[in-house]
């Protein structure tokens, strides 16, 4: 059993949400996760916000951000146990992250030795 | 509590409550800043239940996220040195261990503040109502929008420049002193009034923003109830008389959205509840050993949830209209006094006096006119009058109806 990251990318995550849609996204996201739970494969995960997010630059400089620069913004990932990439991108194609257009889920393996 | 309706009755009810303490914080100045903090808590709670589980007690997860994310604003934001510290320069506290406080207690004191600062005499009627269901109800613009039978654009607009006007007259969020609050409490109690009605006769066709208005406006008089010195007799009474038409939400409109008036309800409809509690709220009412207008309207209304037509019951309810009709100068409660005379006393009585007075003629005029007539043609003919000042479907589909049920009996 090795074990992957997804890594949940979203295009345009701005925007107001309205309580019914933070519901549903909530909802099959949780179905998501505990699927992936009830197989003992889930490992951990968690969505990203931007408060207080930092740009730490080559030159050390800080800036707030990422704001406006970039397209795509990273909103989460979880960490899943799997036999192969195939089985964990099985897995992410569960994931209602994916109902918006333009958004991804990137799988990557997780180097243990 | 239904988990598939977790966020959006937690927002109802937590929204505005993190709104009002941190704008107690912050100033009524900087309100746009506790209601980001306030939507990005959701924000959080949902990017964090579906991995950790939703919390046993959500509420007060939201509480503790919002008190921190309130703190490092400050922090930020130096609002800490500026605003607060000087208000409590006295007490040993400083940014780091500084306590944003959210008991039960803090929380109903800073919304009541909210409702005297958005019911303040400053703001038009409709902009109180449309900041009381923003920001006391939790409403979206959409929402209000629908329940107040207005667009989106148009709501908007309102609100910001009720914002504004908050601001450039630079209203505090404190509650009136001894000597200012009956007159405050007066205007609070009268945009709860119009926010209730609004609710009660407005012609949306979404039945639950309907319900919703009338919900939110008895919560916030309830708000009211539980502070000794807002608990008032107008206070009391206002909760008793939404309580009584708040019984007969259910039993006056049929399946197809159609108004059904009070002769033709089915009582099986009305909430019993409801109807009980009203009572209690007209008995603490009653300790006050004067009549206002309020206690006056929720003594009539006390009186219409008893069916059955005893000549006590509407001889009481013309007494009660001529007390009201003494306090204010009011068409309506005018023409229902004649309905009520006419119960009484008779329709020939009761036409004599709509005849002997000049009244605005309008749908509901003619209505009571074909109603007092006795002859068939003139009973039909005043409905056609009545037809002309139908102002959408629902109004016309009501009269033919009335009309059908003339010309076949």
């Amino acid at each position: 059993m090795k074990e992957f990251i997804l890594i949940f990318r979203h295009e345009n995550a701005t925007g107001k949400v309205s309580p019914e849609q933070m519901q549903q996204w909530m909802q099959m996201q949780k179905e998501w996760v505990d699927g992936i739970a009830a197989q003992n494969k889930f490992i951990g995960g968690t969505g990203l916000l931007f408060d207080n997010a930092k740009v730490v630059h080559h030159d050390k400089t800080v800036s707030n951000g990422p704001f406006g620069e970039i397209k795509e913004t990273l909103g989460g990932y979880v960490m899943v146990r799997a036999e192969s990439a195939e089985e964990a991108a099985e897995f992410a194609k569960g994931t209602p992250i994916l109902m918006g257009e333009g958004n991804t889920v990137e799988v990557r393996a997780i180097l243990v030795h | 509590m239904q988990s598939q309706d977790l966020i959006p009755s937690l927002f109802r009810t937590e929204y505005s409550k993190i709104v009002a303490v941190l704008s107690s914080y912050f100033g009524l100045d900087q309100m746009e800043m506790a209601e980001d903090i306030a939507s990005e808590t959701f924000l959080q709670a949902t990017e964090n239940w579906p991995y950790k589980g939703i919390p046993e007690n959500p509420a007060a997860w939201l509480y503790t996220v919002a008190k921190n994310k309130a703190k490092n604003q400050l922090h930020r934001n130096h609002l800490f040195q500026e605003k607060i510290s000087p208000e409590l320069k006295h007490s040993e506290v400083n940014a780091a261990s500084f306590e944003i406080d959210l008991s039960p207690k803090n929380i109903s004191d800073s919304q009541l503040q909210m409702l005297f600062a958005i019911s303040h005499p400053i703001l038009s009627e409709k902009a109180q109502i449309s900041l009381a269901l923003q920001i006391l109800c939790g409403f979206s613009i959409d929402e209000i929008a629908d329940g107040l039978l207005s667009t989106k654009e148009a709501v908007s607009k309102n609100l910001q420049r009720a914002r504004e006007k908050l601001r450039s007259e630079r209203v505090k969020l404190v509650f009136p002193d001894a000597i200012d609050l009956p007159g405050r409490l007066n205007v609070v109690l009268r945009t709860l009034y119009l926010l209730f009605n609004e609710g009660y006769y407005s012609e949306s066709h979404k039945d639950l923003i309907r319900k919703d208005l009338c919900i939110e406006a008895m919560n916030l008089a309830y708000l009211l109830l539980k502070n000794k010195s807002t608990n008032t007799q107008d206070t009391n009474a206002l909760m008793s008389l939404m309580c009584f038409q708040a019984s007969r939400l259910d039993a006056r409109l049929s399946a197809n959205g159609e108004l059904i008036l009070y002769p033709d309800q089915n009582e099986e409809l009305w909430d019993t509840a409801l109807i009980e509690k009203g009572f209690y709220y007209l008995q603490q009412a009653s300790q006050w050993k004067t009549a206002s207008k309020y206690y006056l309207e929720a003594s009539i209304a006390y009186w219409h949830t008893i069916k059955n037509d005893t000549p006590e019951k509407w001889e009481s309810i013309v007494k009660l209209y001529d007390l009201l009709l003494q306090i204010e100068d009011n068409e309506i409660a005018a023409m229902n006094r004649i309905f009520a005379l006419s119960k009484a006393k008779g329709k020939t009585v009761a036409l004599a006096e709509l005849q002997s007075k000049s009244f605005k003629k309008n749908l509901f005029y003619y209505l009571l006119l074909s109603d007092l007539l006795l002859e068939k043609d003139k009973k039909a003919e005043a409905l056609e009058k009545a037809m002309d000042y139908a102002k959408n479907d629902k109004e016309r589909q009501f009269l033919e109806v009335k009309m059908n049920a003339l010309t076949t009996s």
